[in-house]
């Protein structure tokens, strides 16, 4: 049989793992680009959102591929992204595909419904402590993804070869991919990171700290945010990013209370759960400003409702804790142009906030 | 005398303009982009040259800034590049250094930038629609026949503005229309248009910023007295519009060009760019799904650089190209 599933930066590996070894062959999505999107805008509803508009059109190309089964994630709401699986499936049956989807749901919601799903993902003649072992490498996998991207940018702020440190990252992409047993992948963990820190860095640099908060899909996509963390660590800006996949699934599956610290964060600012990520980008805010951040990116789908909520609510944490917000709204017309114009000008924004702050602080030395 | 050059290529007017280390105007052209930004700053360059005793100076840096800065840059050898809204926040800083609010409406688009101890604290720049910037205003005087210089004197004569829908230039076209057709006077539906777009413009624009005077307004629409008026009204406080309110994105490059440039040496290509022959084409890349449309520049029959792909492959090949120009 074969298989696909949602592309969401550069966590396909984790999952084209998990499904290989269960005994599939896996038509990784292609990563996204004006083809994807072009599909996406066509068949989707105007005003639905961009990772919408990506998925829908990343599911026709690979079902053009011959993909027979599509595996996706689910949601309880408010936000409308749960219920995005469910149109997705109406849209492309309604085209005249056939396939069969299988959302996932977060599975304590309805166990019962979660492992009626999970029994038709798992193949007869794989046993069950195969299967959990698979599921488990996978984790190690996508965690050991997340960790690897944190530290690329760490990196890449003080490259001293502009450009390198991306290289060498699709190096360890490749390392990370073709590990399959445990050994492997716990081999690969530490090899991985090794080479990326190998790159030639300069280490007195201090560079300014910019932390982005936002919809997880717009944060891990790449394509959709114009690879913004790649073009603001080539300019040499350090870029925290508040949002991982692992973290994510975490914290919304079994560790509910994982991410108390950002909540309480919030709650002089807000205390109800609006979804999304609407709470944790306001808690998020907060905490990068008490932890000495330059500045916060804000990305936010066009017509995401909590983060519009969000970003209303930012406006007054920005003020309050002194620290420079720039929302990016993003959708099919979001002109790169204007973007970059946008960045660079809040880069020089931070810049010289800094340099007045250091020297207000050689000033109350002397 | 050693002079920088700044150079602002929008997407409506080219402006350039020569400065010296105090920062005075010695020589400004501002002309037409025209759809051809390569042409408008190489005529731009002979007009500049032809207004100085090139003798005399000598042009010890060049910053280029607005929507073509990078295009612009490669053709006349440019020291700095600098976004549109550190360029005008320089140049206003340096005109009134107490500035607290700069108001900047240009041919397709316009920012508001707060600034707080003489640095850049925030910024907003419009983000869908381009109603109440230059283009429109240009396209309602052709409408009305009226020269665009005399617009803002036409407002000024009006009693009763009349009140227009100003969200969306399509609509506020329709209304001014209905209006016209109700007979309303010339004067009050100019004024009454003015009216709308600084409303429009301080609601989507200025949204939840706190505008503190001294304000300066500049940017190419500042020359209209009735958008001026209309500003002062509304905000209830008096509105600075420097002399050179048209150009001072340049004047902005032209600083930073200034300051990037104190001990190194210029790269600079002359004016004799001007008469070169320079060349762009396009082509689409086939090698993945993105087809990205990557543009060509072509200097006297030599590649000078490539953009617009995604991947960074084509902007890489510049730099073998550069490694065989020098061999």
């Amino acid at each position: 049989m074969k298989v696909s599933f949602p592309h969401m930066g550069i966590s396909y590996i984790g999952f084209k793992h998990l499904l290989e070894e269960l005994g599939y062959e896996v038509i990784v999505p292609p990563n996204p680009t004006n083809k994807t999107l072009t599909y996406g805008v066509k068949y989707a509803p105007e005003f639905a959102c961009m990772p919408f508009k990506i998925l829908l059109g990343s599911y026709i190309e690979v079902l053009e591929k011959g993909a027979e089964i599509l595996v996706s994630s689910g949601g309880i709401g408010p936000c409308r992204a749960g219920l995005y699986g469910l149109v997705h499936e109406k849209i492309l049956k309604d085209l005249g595909y056939d396939f069969v989807m299988i959302i996932l749901d977060p599975p304590f919601h309805n166990i019962r419904d979660f492992t009626r799903r999970v029994l038709a993902l798992k193949q007869k003649g794989i046993r069950w402590n195969r299967f959990l072992y698979e599921v488990k490498n996978a984790w190690l996998k996508l965690k050991l993804l997340d960790k690897l991207e944190q530290t690329a940018n760490e990196i890449r702020a003080r490259e001293l070869k502009k450009g390198q440190t991306t290289e060498v990252f699709s190096e360890a992409l490749k390392m990370i991919d073709e590990a399959r047993s445990r050994k492997e992948i716990l081999m690969v963990q530490k090899e991985a990171i090794d080479i990326l820190k190998s790159v030639p860095q300069d280490y007195t640099k201090q560079p300014l700290k910019v932390g982005i908060i936002g919809e997880i899909y717009v944060v891990l996509e790449p394509y959709v945010n114009f690879d913004i963390e790649r073009f603001l660590g080539e300019m040499g800006v350090y870029v925290n990013r508040s949002i991982y996949l692992t973290d994510y699934v975490r914290y919304t599956v079994w560790d509910k209370k994982g991410e108390a610290h950002i909540k309480k964060a919030a709650e002089p600012y807000l205390k109800q759960m609006i979804r999304g990520h609407g709470i944790q980008s306001v808690g998020e805010t907060v905490l990068y400003a008490l932890n000495g951040y330059d500045g916060v990116i804000q990305l936010a789908p066009f017509t995401c409702i909590p983060e519009i909520v969000a970003k209303s609510i930012i406006g007054k944490v920005s003020k309050d804790l002194d620290i420079p917000v720039l929302t990016i709204n993003i959708d099919e017309q979001t002109g790169q142009a204007g973007v970059q114009t946008r960045l660079e000008a809040f880069i020089d924004l931070l810049k010289q906030r800094k340099y007045l702050g250091e020297q207000e602080g050689k000033r109350k030395i002397v | 005398m050693k002079t920088y050059l700044g150079i602002d290529v929008g997407s409506v007017s080219t402006d350039l303009v020569l400065i010296d280390e105090n920062n005075n105007v010695l020589s400004k052209v501002y002309i037409r982009t025209s759809g051809q930004p390569i042409k408008a700053v190489q005529k731009g360059l002979k007009l500049l040259a032809e207004s100085v005793d090139l003798d005399c100076i000598e042009v010890a840096g060049v910053g280029t800034t607005g929507s073509a800065r990078y295009l612009s840059a490669v053709i006349v050898g440019a020291d700095v590049i600098k976004n549109e809204i550190t360029a005008h926040a320089v140049a206003a800083s340096a005109l009134v250094p107490d500035v607290k609010t700069i108001i900047e409406i240009g041919g397709q688009d316009s920012k508001l930038i707060i600034l707080r101890n003489g640095i850049v604290v925030d910024f907003a720049m419009n983000t869908i629609c381009a109603a109440g910037t230059g283009s429109f205003l240009d396209q309602q005087a052709a409408r009305l026949n009226i020269p665009i210089e005399e617009f803002g004197s036409y407002a000024l004569r009006s009693k009763n503005p009349v009140r227009i829908a100003g969200r969306c230039s399509v609509f506020a076209e329709t209304d001014m229309i209905h209006k016209q057709q109700m007979g309303h006077k010339i004067e009050d539906l100019i004024a009454g248009l003015c009216n709308a777009l600084v409303r429009n413009y301080l609601n989507n624009v200025g949204k939840g910023k706190e505008i503190l005077p001294p304000v300066v307004f500049q940017g190419g629409v500042a020359a209209n007295i009735g958008i001026k008026k209309a500003f002062e009204e509304e905000l209830g406080m008096e509105i600075i519009v420097p002399e050179h309110h048209a150009i001072m994105g340049a004047i902005g490059a032209a600083i930073i060009a200034k300051n990037e440039c104190r001990t190194g040496k210029t790269n600079f290509k002359g004016f004799s760019v001007s008469d070169l022959s320079f060349s762009v084409s396009s082509f689409e890349c086939k090698d993945c799904p993105n087809l990205c449309e990557v543009i060509n520049i072509v200097m006297e029959n030599v590649l000078l650089c490539r953009w617009g792909g995604r991947c960074g492959k084509w902007e890489n090949m510049e730099h073998e190209m550069q490694k065989v120009q020098k061999l």
